[in-house]
């Protein structure tokens, strides 16, 4: 993934804001030539999870539609979400493997150790679903949106 | 109308799907139902076949199908009917711990 440190902050205060629970989010940007996710902007979304928020998250198929929608109308895409993990390692859980969607989306997870955010890491599904591999972060000033 | 005329639905496809749709975020596909449409779609694109469906050709778990702004879940599932200009979405849920 590409994207500014603007939006690197913006998914760590979430982490931090919703301790001890789970935060969660879209990542909207665009995918470019080379099949990489560029990512503009994040936007929170409420984590659907009734129970547990503190281990798990949920987002809905009609968040997904009003993001897609809201991204749509800046010429944006969704191209991947983000969560925390709670006073727990940057890396995607048993649980986020057995739920994973579609290969080709971002995932970034950022841990929160006490209240503050720390490592933050991204990871895209292999085509065969078998695991979560490690995506390079690249950091830009600014991504261009918009296209 | 008879009931069995084909119709034709504009799907839409979420991003990471649309490297199998010629980079297409919405394609069309015809069918009466949705389940006739999305058969039409993964004859068109067959790469979607396994994005969508498990080796048992069930949908996966995560994967949601609107007609215009109406979960089929709440609707007649796979057999809810399409109409002529319909838009079907194929809506991921997302979750994990």
């Amino acid at each position: 993934m590409i994207t500014s440190p603007s939006v690197i902050q913006a998914i760590r205060e979430h982490g931090a804001d919703a301790y001890p629970e789970e935060g969660c989010g879209f990542l909207l940007g665009a995918v470019d030539e080379n099949g990489t996710n560029r990512i503009s902007r994040v936007r929170r979304v409420a984590n659907r999870q009734t129970e547990n928020r503190e281990r798990r998250y949920e987002i809905t198929p009609d968040d997904y539609r009003a993001a897609a929608e809201e991204a749509a109308g800046d010429g944006l895409d969704v191209v991947g979400f983000y969560h925390s993990h709670p006073d727990h390692p940057a890396e995607p859980s048993e649980t986020d493997l057995a739920e994973a969607t579609f290969p080709g989306y971002t995932y970034v997870i950022v841990s929160v150790d006490d209240g503050t955010s720390a490592d933050l890491t991204a990871w895209s599904l292999a085509p065969d679903r078998s695991r979560f591999r490690p995506e390079e972060v690249r950091l830009v000033e600014a991504t261009a949106s918009g296209q | 109308m008879p009931d069995t005329q084909t119709r034709t639905a504009t799907v839409r496809i979420p991003t990471p799907l649309r490297s199998y749709t010629d980079g297409q975020a919405t394609v069309e596909a015809t069918g009466t139902t949705v389940s006739d449409v999305l058969s039409d779609l993964v004859q068109q694109y067959s790469d979607l076949q396994s994005n969508l469906y498990t080796e048992d050709g069930t949908l996966r778990q995560f994967v949601n199908i609107y007609v215009n702004d109406d979960d089929i879940r709440y609707l007649d599932g796979p057999d809810t009917a399409v109409e002529d200009g319909d838009e079907v979405s194929i809506v991921p849920s997302i979750a994990g711990g």
